[in-house]
């Protein structure tokens, strides 16, 4: 191990990219730096322009009953309330993470919202992005794993992306009663059944059939969404998780060999609890994790380590980090990891303090490098290998971008002095020279922000 | 040095000990497949095959289907005719347009050998090419240029339309890729600088030379984007693939990707989401034969998905993951008109486990028939292009040769 790089791994790829000053400061002790960051509760956004998911799903709810000749102006007043809600919390995010001071808190933040995927190529998902990260997400990354996934899985934003706040169990009261009145058969949908199996828990080659598919759908009939009103579609809280017993599929359903005789919600948080607690679980979480923090394929023998500690430790999401910073191999190769766009901009806003006056222009620089917050275009979230971001067009962009952000910012820096700062140990000889030799302050720092060790973490 | 790089350097080197042999033992085949066109749509999310090439005349069909079934031709909305059996969708009406014209074949009940249910594996093995997921790092429409003689030396021969190069056009042979742009282009010398400092990083520097080749051809990098939500969509991105391709010194393959067909809920059937997607395609494909101009006499163009959807409506007026779906090609230089299917019906003992359309037709002997008959590749390299696939026959008679 290469004890002179270890402020660099600190802060650039367990953190979110060195601040000025910052890899200074974590110099005498980088993995006792990063300790600390999980101590306390973690750090709630607070920003006077961001809603609640239950006030924007009643807001939708209200569009929604009025007649059918006001459809198409009901989809404008939505956007008229999402959009705006979208930008602020794509806002509020990127000011945290410019600015925290536990940039690796906020990247294990970052990683779990990933992990639980929801993206806003779903309409309705454009207004409870963000609320579903402040609300599901963050409060619980430092608690327990099944924690985080109760969380996560009846949030209704969850409910509302995967479909299974209207998932009906064909043995259930609705259904026989709209069967009887209407001959209309109703039934459920496998979707977020489907999705917690294979990417949220036990992974794709967990060991689960189509039938534990189908049977956990039927467990989870019921976990909906309250709305105002009588009848099938009120009660509960509006726009709070409601589970709807007139949908949920009675009786005793036989998940991965495991029986499950409870009533109600019991029944589907029984097996969220055994899912989470799963060996395959640990396995698929620990791979993630490594590939996230070591390498695009990181050494076997660390995913069984990480693996090892998700175990015995009941999933305490603590201990696994404190784990993965004790791993060495994590330590052992510099700039293995390509930045994806999301990590590009905000460790160049961190990098050069960049201000953020209108968060209306924010979301299109992710969306310019292609990664637009909070749309992966499935639920398993973006990919997270070089191979994936590393495409010529993508580069193109990034430097383009690179280039508007050095005119615009580069004639008040030293990108020289700047460099070993950000990049400490890493920082290369040819980059050290490219920046001696720059025509202008502000092409040297197009070009740092442009330089290989710049480009990877 | 990671690893990661050391392997891209090693593919890199592969490519030229590769594709010297070919030049030396593939002269035969010189020309072959030189002026021919192959465009891939990849439309992820698992399409359902039932709803693209509905089954209107199958006794099961309307039943299982419900909220989601197309009417019979003839009827409002009804599907457009193809046979006694099947229809297109009818918000396909360029599509059927050239199944009228002999450039369209239709495909129904295809697989890849993929048979569970996951989006991201199915997709994994349907780009790949090779039987298991997460198998290979390269996929099999790269493998097959690389082993294609080699024309003009230095260009690419494929291009990926989007930000990034999906899997299936990873791997030793080089390739472009191209997405639309608004931020300013960087002065030269600065780009020179760039190029400079990526001197010593091959993975860099390679991307780099990529992207100014690509932004060369594309031509109208510069215009504002278009698109978005609307039927327009896929209007820029399809305007470059066409410029590429219309391109002598272009590349011959192109890849595109669609989002959006996971059609839990509310699918709807002949109006309504899925529908609008169809349009949505239907237009683009419409507005890359424009574009082609004379060019699309030479052109195939394949639209995948990784599987099909289950045959019954589900609960939410959708359709979970299922199994066997269709795929398309069309194009100037397709023998078309034709339905290809042996049908296993939707009754409930013949749907694969007794829940989606079973597949009788394996999606790599159409892939195999495209790359040869059409690409001209040669039949040795189809055991590196498509590993462990040695009973699957290539189909024949696809191209107009």
């Amino acid at each position: 191990m290469r004890d002179s790089q270890a402020p660099a791994i600190a802060t650039n790829r367990f953190g979110l990219g060195a601040r000025p000053g910052e890899m200074a400061a974590c110099a005498a002790d980088p993995r006792g730096w990063l300790e600390a960051q999980l101590q306390g509760t973690p750090p709630v956004i607070e920003d006077p322009g961001l809603r609640s998911t239950a006030t924007m799903v009643v807001a939708l709810d209200a569009l929604r009953s009025r007649n059918s000749k006001a459809v198409a102006e009901a989809v404008v007043k939505l956007g008229e309330i999402y959009r705006p809600a979208y930008v602020a919390e794509v806002g509020a995010r990127l000011r945290l993470a410019a600015a925290t001071e536990r940039p690796f808190l906020e990247r294990i933040t970052q990683f779990w919202s990933n992990h639980f995927a929801i993206s806003v190529d779903k309409a309705v998902v454009l207004g409870v992005a963000g609320s579903y990260e402040r609300e599901a997400i963050r409060p619980n990354v430092l608690g327990s794993f099944a924690q985080l996934l109760l969380a996560v899985e009846r949030h209704p934003a969850m409910l509302l992306y995967l479909d299974n706040f209207r998932s009906v169990g064909p043995d259930s009261a609705l259904a026989g009663q709209a069967q009887r009145r209407t001959g209309k058969t109703l039934g459920i949908n496998e979707n977020l059944a489907r999705e917690i199996m294979e990417l949220h828990t036990l992974g794709v080659d967990g060991g689960y059939t189509q039938a534990d598919v189908t049977a956990f759908a039927k467990v989870i009939t019921g976990w909906s969404i309250g709305a105002r009103g009588f009848g099938p579609r009120g009660g509960g809280e509006p726009g709070e998780f409601f589970f709807r017993a007139s949908i949920h599929e009675p009786g005793v359903e036989t998940v991965m060999g495991r029986r499950y005789a409870q009533e109600g919600r019991d029944q589907g948080e029984s097996v969220l609890l055994d899912l989470a607690r799963h060996p395959a679980t640990a396995r698929h979480i620990a791979t993630q994790l490594c590939r996230h923090f070591i390498a695009d394929d990181p050494p076997p023998e660390a995913i069984s380590r990480l693996a090892g500690v998700f175990e015995r430790s009941g999933g305490d999401l603590p201990a696994v980090y404190r784990a993965l910073i004790a791993e060495e191999s994590a330590w052992s190769r510099p700039l293995s990891k390509f930045k994806t766009p999301n990590d590009y901009v905000i460790s160049a806003w961190r990098a050069l303090d960049l201000p953020l006056a209108d968060a209306r222009s924010v979301p299109p620089v992710f969306a310019n490098l292609g990664q637009r917050v909070w749309s992966p275009n499935s639920p398993a979230g973006w990919p997270d290998r070089s191979a994936d971001w590393d495409g010529a067009s993508a580069l193109m962009q990034r430097l383009r971008w690179a280039d508007q952000i050095g005119q615009r910012v580069g004639a008040g820096v030293n990108a020289q002095e700047l460099a070993p700062q950000l990049l400490g140990a890493t920082l290369g000889a040819d980059t050290r020279q490219a920046l001696g030799r720059a025509a202008s302050a502000a092409q040297a720092v197009t070009l740092l922000l442009a330089s290989p060790e710049f480009m990877r973490r | 040095m990671d690893t990661t790089l050391q392997r891209r350097r090693f593919l890199q080197g592969a490519t030229l000990a590769a594709g010297g042999a070919l030049l030396t033992t593939r002269l035969s085949f010189a020309g072959s497949g030189g002026d021919s066109r192959l465009v891939v749509v990849i439309m992820r999310g698992a399409v359902d095959g039932l709803a693209a090439v509905p089954p209107w005349g199958d006794p099961d069909y309307a039943r299982l289907r419900g909220s989601l079934a197309i009417a019979a031709p003839g009827a409002t909305d009804g599907a457009l005719r193809l046979d006694d059996l099947f229809g297109l969708h009818p918000q396909l009406a360029f599509l059927h347009e050239s199944f009228a014209a002999g450039e369209l074949t239709v495909f129904q009940a295809v697989a890849t050998p993929y048979r569970d249910r996951s989006h991201f594996d199915g997709q994994d093995v349907l780009e790949s090419g090779v039987v298991v997921p997460h198998a290979s790092q390269t996929g099999w429409l790269n493998r097959a240029l690389a082993a294609q003689p080699r024309a003009a030396r230095g260009a690419e021969r494929g291009v990926a339309l989007g930000s990034n190069v999906p899997l299936m056009m990873r791997g030793p042979a080089e390739v472009a890729s191209w997405a639309p742009t608004k931020l300013a282009e960087l002065d030269p010398d600065t780009l020179q600088r760039i190029a400079e400092l990526y001197a010593h990083d091959p993975m860099l520097g390679q991307r780099l030379g990529e992207a100014q080749t690509a932004n060369a051809m594309a031509g109208d990098g510069s215009q504002p984007m278009m698109g978005g939500a609307g039927p327009n969509r896929y209007e820029e991105v399809i305007r470059a693939t066409a410029g590429f391709l219309a391109n002598e010194a272009g590349p011959r393959v192109a890849v595109f990707d669609t989002t959006g067909w996971d059609t839990h809920a509310n699918e709807g059937g002949a109006r309504g989401q899925l529908g609008t997607r169809f349009a949505a395609l239907d237009a683009a494909l419409r507005t890359l034969k424009t574009q082609l101009g004379s060019t699309w006499r030479d052109t195939a163009v394949l639209a995948l998905t990784e599987f099909g959807r289950t045959a019954a409506v589900n609960g939410t007026g959708g359709s979970d993951h299922g199994t066997g779906t269709a795929a398309l090609l069309l194009g100037g230089a397709v023998r078309g008109g034709k339905v290809i299917c042996d049908w296993p019906g939707l009754s409930a003992g013949s749907l694969y486990q007794r829940r989606d359309l079973a597949p009788t037709l394996d999606l790599r002997a159409l892939l195999k028939g495209t790359l040869v008959e059409h690409m001209g590749l040669p039949a040795a390299a189809l055991d590196t292009v498509f590993p462990d696939s040695g009973g699957v026959k290539p189909l024949r008679d696809l191209f107009r040769v």
